[in-house]
């Protein structure tokens, strides 16, 4: 289940639901805008039509490497207070190593293959937020 | 010439001054790369070209990547989502 929308999510709910898939194991992943040097809010900004298809490129990506039985990416598009929720990626599979994995794998993955883009706004000032080596590092191993 | 939609996003929209635009694909333009050459050459500025990424039909792509018969195209920075 793949979802690109402004309003907020139930985490608890979201696990509930990959629990109901009759899966021995879940795994799950929240990002939060992090309230680092003075950072009051973020904006999401995205490519609306290819935000989806990217996203559903990494959901069969991940199907395909993995036995899941269940799937969930909620990506959260717009104006983001700090503390708000973000993204939830959600896997279940029989056992733990596939659930964490193909977890791992579609966060890291998402942060280099989907066209989102973060703007932080601070006191008095905005700022898009640069794309780190780091990641790219860590989509890179999957690959 | 086919008609080709351009998107920009985020800073490279900004550079920009527009966040779309509508054109004949000009002669000569066979790659990404050509296509941002080409919109420099005719007054846009996309920014630092270390920095520039793009699309073709809503699939990544490289400034070599050849468009093909696309019908959008988009361009814009590394992305920074999750």
């Amino acid at each position: 289940m793949i979802r690109v929308q402004r309003q907020d999510f139930d985490p608890g709910a979201e696990l509930a639901a990959l629990e109901a898939s009759g899966a021995g194991a879940v795994a799950s992943f929240t990002g939060l805008v992090r309230p680092d040097d003075g950072v009051t809010a973020l904006t999401l900004d995205h490519y609306p039509g290819m935000t989806e298809a990217a996203l559903t490129g990494l959901a069969d990506e991940a199907r395909d490497r993995w036995p899941l039985t269940a799937l969930t990416l909620i990506h959260r598009v717009g104006r983001l207070e700090a503390g708000a929720r973000i993204v939830f990626v959600g896997t279940a599979s029989s056992h733990r190593a596939a659930a964490l994995e193909a977890c791992a794998f579609l966060i890291d993955r998402l942060k280099t293959d989907a066209p989102f883009w973060k703007r932080e706004h601070l006191a008095g000032e905005d700022r898009w937020v640069e794309a780190k080596g780091t990641d790219d590092a860590a989509a890179e191993k999957w690959r | 010439m086919a008609a080709l939609t351009i998107l920009y996003f985020a800073r490279v929209a900004e550079t920009m001054g527009r966040s779309s635009e509508a054109l004949d694909r000009p002669h000569g333009v066979k790659t990404l790369g050509d296509l941002a050459d080409w919109i420099e050459k005719n007054g846009g500025n996309l920014g630092d070209r270390a920095k520039l990424r793009g699309a073709i039909d809503q699939r990544m792509a490289t400034l070599d990547t050849a468009l093909g018969d696309a019908h959008e195209v988009a361009f814009f920075p590394p992305v920074t989502g999750g």
